[in-house]
């Protein structure tokens, strides 16, 4: 179980606990909380869950698999600190994680 | 104007297995699809990425998967309208008018909307000042590559498609590649001819950059870039091409007046009809408790509603289930025997 902080990009913020072994993606969508689409519902086959994660966090997570820089080159204004939320898998390690919504995923 | 029974959108798994379940029970459909191609995601997004859990198939590609489903439906003949779009849904008595955006129409008691998340369209800069020269100078496929001879064009994207036309236009034109970082997920060969390329002053490559903004009175003259530091650098161009692959958008879905949760349409699960008499949505696109984004779940969904739309097509008639082991009346539709 982690905490995880969800920053919209208007700055509204929401904090929920995510059970270990789901995504930061599936964290979002169980919650109902705004700015993740997820069309492709996690198969790394889309760009609509990017989150930014600032560098104190960035290196901690695991890392980008073959495939996700590819997707995210088409993702809304992707830059170093993006990543596909879909493709971070929560863990007691990441308790305390923010990140950072895109102004939109499309 | 085309008179069928049902008109399905949406040529991916699901309404390809509901056109098979309309032919078994003796109906007509007519198919339309937004892509160039047959197979929907499983073509557009993953046709080489093998598939473990359609049953009874231990492991198959997105394009096998749509091949068998083809050769599965043969037996009937229903027409493909591709590269076309339904736009509109109107209620004319008895029956639903479909028009597309290619300007065909047709007339059916039912609908089936099997769209996925929505139609495929090309992903658009993020500029609000490109939008004024889009469809003119700013494009995002090419149609008539004639246009560019002798010009300034400043390309955008590190995937295949901007990698071979970068290559392409170099002949003929003064051509500037913008990715925004150092790899490129194009085709390992072409990857190197660009950098060769690059190496000849044959095209100005731009990694680690992206777009910042188009200018010109009128006609475009110049686009701007910036790399992740905030610097900036301007670059002549006639024409700007984006290629960022493809999004799914609702499209005109969202305006035929159908309740909509988020990018879905709740349905019954008896036969999988909307809130509109005669619509049904089938496959990715529907949701009830419990939904499962499977395959497997759109072919479910796809035989019932089926069977809902016979309603509708054969008002006078009654609805008998039949195996297909055991019908005579199936087997020659099938034409087997």
């Amino acid at each position: 179980m982690a905490k995880i902080k969800y920053i919209e990009h208007n700055g509204k913020e929401h904090i929920v606990e995510v059970q270990n072994g789901l995504t930061i993606m599936e964290g979002a969508v169980q919650n109902d909380i705004p700015g993740i689409d997820a069309d492709c519902g996690g198969s790394m086959s889309c760009a609509t869950c990017h989150v930014y994660v600032k560098e104190d966090w960035y290196d901690k997570l695991p890392k980008k698999e073959m495939g996700e820089d590819d997707m995210l080159d088409q993702a809304y204004e992707p830059n170093s600190s993006s990543r596909l939320s879909c493709q971070i898998m929560v863990s007691d390690d990441l308790d305390g994680l923010s990140v950072h919504m895109p102004e939109k995923q499309v | 104007m085309i008179k069928t029974d049902v008109v399905i959108i949406g040529a991916g798994p699901t309404g390809l297995f509901c056109a098979h379940q309309l032919g078994i029970i003796g109906l007509k459909c007519e198919i339309v699809d937004n892509l160039d191609k047959i197979g929907g995601q499983c073509i557009e997004l993953y046709p080489d990425k093998p598939i473990y859990d359609i049953p009874a198939v231990p492991e198959c590609t997105g394009e096998e998967l749509t091949n068998n489903l083809l050769e599965q439906i043969k037996p009937f003949n229903f027409n493909f309208h591709l590269n076309d779009r339904v736009q509109e849904l109107k209620q004319v008595n008895e029956n639903w008018l479909v028009k597309t955006t290619k300007g065909k129409e047709f007339t059916a008691p039912n609908v089936v909307i099997a769209g996925g998340v929505g139609s495929f369209e090309p992903r658009k800069f993020p500029t609000k000042s490109a939008e004024k020269f889009d469809g003119t100078s700013v494009l995002y496929s090419i149609k008539d590559k004639t246009i560019f001879k002798n010009k300034s064009v400043a390309i955008f994207g590190g995937g295949d498609s901007a990698l071979d036309w970068a290559i392409e236009l170099s002949n003929t034109s003064n051509v500037s590649l913008i990715h925004r970082r150092d790899e490129f997920r194009g085709a390992p060969a072409s990857v190197q001819k660009i950098k060769e390329l690059s190496e000849k002053n044959k095209i100005n490559l731009f990694t680690k950059y992206s777009i910042k903004d188009v200018k010109g009175n009128g006609t475009l003259e110049e686009v701007e870039i910036k790399s992740e530091e905030g610097e900036s650098k301007t670059l002549k161009a006639d024409y700007v091409l984006g290629f960022f692959g493809l999004i799914m958008q609702l499209g005109p879905i969202a305006e035929w007046g159908l309740n909509l949760d988020k990018k879905t349409i709740p349905v019954n699960t008896e036969n999988f009809e909307t809130n509109k008499k005669g619509i049904f949505a089938i496959g990715d696109i529907c949701n009830y408790p419990g939904k499962l984004k499977l395959i497997l779940s759109g072919f479910h969904e796809g035989a019932l509603a089926a069977r809902g739309c016979f309603k509708y097509a054969r008002p006078n008639e009654k609805y008998r289930f039949e195996f297909t082991t055991a019908s005579n009346t199936i087997k020659d539709r099938l034409g087997v025997k």
